[in-house]
């Protein structure tokens, strides 16, 4: 793949924590917290400085264990969360010179309608549980500015029948529909507006090894037809494995090693990537 | 204890407060102005928004109109018509055009308003979000970014299970190219009377504590789709039993001999106009 | 008949009306407002809570009128309310000037002060007195003197009744309570500005005061049952008279002694406590005691309990639970507001259900899909 490119999305030094801070813990007092959380005052420092880029048509994977900063990450990035400090720039926004954490609650909103699409481990924060699975397929393309029901309808089965919900269901509520199938539903819900960046959560976590598989396999397939960027957030690195291009692992809310999936796993460098990696095997 | 009551009700310090509310909306098309929303001697749910705007701005040369759903003769109507009618003294008239201020519950009268009449609609439940959105603090949020993709979500909806919109009244409108306001629950029929209209139109929700207004020539677009175009009820082929009139918005009428369904003008005092006229 | 609207509105109005007077008299006898102020001391104080106004004559007459039914009572008084001009705020109060009649403890059996029973139903069996049938004047006034005379011989152990010490400044001053400076930002008059959420504790404390009694005291109860499982105790339970005072209109920063006595008013004052877990340094956690707080108008002693724990409730803001979200416990506790939109449904919708029976009917005809799903319309 072609890195010489311009980034899709870069992230620079992205900082968030949760908790004031104390003279203990704040400015860059790191060694005195215990991980990532400091034991005066109990503020956890979720994301430390994290930056990245993602190119075009590249699947990023971001691994590390629970309670890393990899959900916080994504959250900060698809605005569901305010950042504490960092930036971060999209391509397709305004030459990518602005920094989205700055713009205003409108413009945020815009670019979540227009730019990003973001799937979550639990469906519920993402779908209309009452509202129909092609109704939620709609809102998107509502908040995009289609205002053609006939239109908007065909788009919807669409992409519902890519992520294989069978054609009787598509007007059936979400809430009636086994796990595996409200993800399939998210992520047609996050690629309705053709976003040039998807964020995966977790996608899989909770689901059994079945249906894992075939909803890695549809978002496989899916980012090869349509060569969007997606970064994708796991604990488990076998499913980094089989869908990241380029890795990083996170440790503590930080960076702590990147390169190329296939060289992380070959030859991991920090400890913490060894016994990752060992688990693994 | 022998007490008396002011001209209008109120205080003259709460009807400021409350005009103050109208001018602020006024001045921003659609948008809901919170406003401290008093107790009234009539229940709430019962007019009370509409009533405090117009006691607010009654004066003694005002003529009044009062319409229950389309009848000046509801209960709805005698109640607030003996209130302001005690309050204040001024003159109560049936007739449309005759009227400075004419408050309603659900329907715009058939009869063109004209410049410098006040139409004050009756709500109750001001915020067009709310089915989609229960939570007060989170609609104010959306009206703010302008998001509204629930209002048209939930005809979206609508369409998928039934084939149709199907909203019956309170069909939502979009004020100015910026606020998506709910038009009270008069009937989708009403709601072109809306759009650049000659008089001005406050809306008000007493128990909701909102105020907002539709100011004249105002541009006023019902919601709707490129291939779903918005209807209104339809009433082809119908006219009244009593004065003839096609094209207004009809109640329906069963005969209990026949079995039969008739309809007649819902704006009673349009229809009694029609008559009067026939005959003279 | 079908769908028309009601005609000769007027006519049918005004018999209605009479025929109410009618069922309020039909039995030759009228009941003086007077009788209403003497024998009806819970309902009057219910009535002035939920109507924030505290007047007993208004109060007695809005309940003649009301033929006793509180909540069109509070309709009457909340109404008339709204006709006042407000040309003065009073000066704070401080619960501890309170001339106390009652005042009880839960948490220490014995209290500065001592505990006072004072008046209360909590300790009388609920048997009906039939002999009530032939209660007399004569034989109240007899009953009074004796009363009279029975309380002069007994000794009240010498306690400052306007001047009793806090049950919580025990705990206070031991330091188990969650320290709080005292606010003393003008409180927010929700009659003069509506109410913004996320809101402020005068806010809602205003609300919950003026709520209706069985409103407040079912979502009490729901924190305490098992919806937010909290587990209060009583901290101190007062009730007796505070005096009001005014500032003069000369200006600010008078002295007190300036300030304008305008009377008593009657209050219930309770004070639950709550045990909260505080995170302390290094990871320590300590049980300290947090504080609900609930005032009404008149003895209502349940209502002021309630009120204290959905303080509680309210301040903490935890999510979860209906009754820690204040857009659902204050937008639906009022009355007026409540028994308004019920009695609402009694109106006619005549034009705003033919325009529903439009929708169904076009429903019916049939461009409804397969495969749709069960439910309500959004």
């Amino acid at each position: 793949m072609d890195y010489v490119q311009e980034p899709v999305l870069s992230v620079r030094n992205l900082n968030k924590q949760y908790g004031g801070g104390c003279l203990n813990c704040r400015g860059a007092k790191a060694d005195r917290l215990i991980k990532n959380f400091c034991p005066v005052c109990g503020t956890v420092y979720a994301c430390r400085d994290v930056s990245f880029q993602v190119y075009a048509g590249e699947i990023l994977g971001v691994v590390g264990e629970s309670g890393s900063g990899k959900s916080t990450l994504m959250e900060c990035l698809y605005f569901d969360q305010e950042v504490d400090g960092g930036e971060a720039l999209i391509s397709s926004y305004k030459n990518g010179e602005a920094n989205l954490f700055a713009e205003s609650s409108q413009q945020k909103r815009y670019i979540r309608n227009h730019m990003m699409g973001k799937v979550y481990q639990n469906a519920a924060l993402s779908l209309k549980m009452d509202f129909s699975a092609l109704g939620n397929i709609a809102e998107k393309l509502i908040a995009a500015g289609s205002r053609h029901v006939g239109r908007m309808e065909t788009r919807g089965r669409e992409l519902l029948e890519h992520v294989n919900i069978p054609s009787y269901r598509m007007k059936e509520r979400p809430k009636n529909f086994s796990g595996g199938m409200q993800q399939r539903v998210q992520i047609a819900k996050a690629l309705s507006n053709n976003p040039p960046l998807l964020l995966l959560d977790e996608v899989t976590t909770g689901l059994d090894l079945s249906v894992q598989a075939s909803v890695l396999d549809l978002i496989k397939t899916i980012q090869r037809e349509l060569g969007i960027s997606v970064v994708i957030v796991s604990h488990d690195l076998s499913v980094i494995k089989m869908l990241a291009d380029r890795t990083f692992v996170m440790l503590d809310g930080q960076m702590i090693e990147h390169g190329l999936t296939d060289q992380i796993l070959e030859d991991p460098q920090h400890p913490f990537t060894q016994q990752l990696v060992q688990s693994l095997l | 204890m022998r007490m008396k009551y002011q001209f209008a009700f109120f205080d003259e310090g709460s009807k400021r407060e409350i005009r103050r509310a109208t001018l602020k909306a006024v001045a921003i098309p659609g948008y809901q102005v919170p406003f401290a929303s008093r107790e009234m001697p009539i229940a709430r749910g019962w007019g009370t928004g509409g009533l405090q705007l117009t006691l607010s701005l009654v004066g003694k040369d005002d003529r009044l109109k009062v319409i229950d759903q389309g009848s000046d003769e509801s209960v709805n109507a005698v109640n607030i018509k003996e209130l302001i009618g005690k309050t204040t003294g001024i003159a109560i008239t049936e007739e449309t055009g005759e009227a400075t201020l004419i408050q309603s519950r659900h329907r715009i009268p058939e009869i063109p308003l004209h410049a410098g009449q006040i139409l004050v609609l009756q709500v109750p439940l001001p915020e067009p979000l709310r089915y989609f959105e229960p939570s007060e603090y989170e609609t104010k949020k959306l009206h703010a970014e302008q998001e509204y993709s629930g209002a048209w979500l939930m005809l979206f909806e609508q369409i998928m299970k039934y084939g149709h919109m199907s909203t019956g009244a309170d069909h939502p409108v979009l004020v100015h190219k910026r606020y998506v306001m709910a038009p009270s629950p008069i009937p989708r029929f009403d709601n072109s009377k809306l759009n650049d209209s000659e008089a001005l139109i406050l809306l008000g929700a007493g128990r909701e504590k909102k105020i907002y207004a539709v100011p004249p020539h105002t541009e006023v677009v019902s919601l709707d789709f490129e291939d779903f175009p918005f209807v209104v009820e339809p009433f082809q082929g119908v006219s009244c039993r009593l004065c003839g009139a096609r094209g207004v918005y009809m109640d329906e009428v069963h005969d209990e001999e026949t079995g039969e369904t008739l309809y007649q003008c819902n704006d009673t005092s349009y229809c009694l106009q029609r008559l009067n006229e026939k005959r003279g | 008949m079908g769908y028309v609207a009601v005609k000769g509105g007027t006519l049918a109005i005004e018999e209605s009306i009479k025929r109410l007077k009618y069922e309020r008299l039909k039995k030759g006898t009228v009941l003086e407002c007077a009788r209403i102020e003497g024998g009806m001391r819970a309902l009057i104080d219910q009535v002035m809570s939920e109507g924030s106004l505290y007047s007993e004559t208004l109060a007695a007459i809005a309940i003649k009128q009301a033929e006793g039914s509180p909540e069109e009572a509070v309709f009457l008084l909340k109404a008339y309310r709204s006709t006042l001009p407000r040309k003065h705020y009073s000066c704070t109060v401080e619960s501890t000037d309170m001339f106390v009649e009652r005042r009880i403890s839960a948490s220490f059996k014995n209290i500065p002060g001592g505990q006072i029973l004072g008046a209360a139903h909590d300790y009388t069996l609920r048997l009906i007195d039939f002999a009530l049938q032939d209660e007399t004047d004569e034989g109240a006034v007899r009953w009074l003197n004796r009363f009279e005379s029975e309380k002069s011989g007994i000794d009240v152990q010498g306690a400052d009744l306007d001047n009793l010490p806090k049950v919580l400044d025990v705990l206070r001053n031991e330091g188990l309570l969650l320290p709080c400076g005292d606010n003393d930002r003008e409180p927010d008059d929700v009659t003069k500005e509506s109410v913004q959420f996320p809101t402020s504790r005068s806010q809602r404390l205003q609300i919950l005061t003026g709520g209706q009694t069985g409103a407040v005291t079912s979502l009490g109860y729901a924190a305490l049952r098992s919806f937010g499982a909290l587990h209060p105790t009583v901290g101190e339970l007062r009730v007796g008279n505070l005096p009001i005072y005014v500032g003069s209109l000369l200006g600010e920063g008078q002295a007190e002694e300036d300030y304008y006595y305008i009377g008593d008013i009657k209050v219930t004052e309770a004070e639950t406590i709550f045990p909260v877990t505080v995170q302390k340094e290094n990871g320590r956690k300590e049980i300290e005691f947090g504080i609900g707080y609930g005032m009404c108008y008149g003895q209502n002693e349940t209502k002021a309990i309630a009120m204290s724990i959905l303080d509680r409730c309210l301040e903490s803001g935890d999510a979860g639970y209906p009754v820690y979200d204040e857009e659902f416990v204050l937008l639906h506790i009022n009355s007026v507001e409540s028994t308004g939109f019920i009695s609402h449904l009694k109106l006619p919708h005549y034009v705003t259900f033919r325009s529903e029976l439009d929708s169904v009917r076009k429903t019916r005809k049939g461009k409804g899909t397969v495969g749709e799903d069960e439910g309500e319309r959004p």
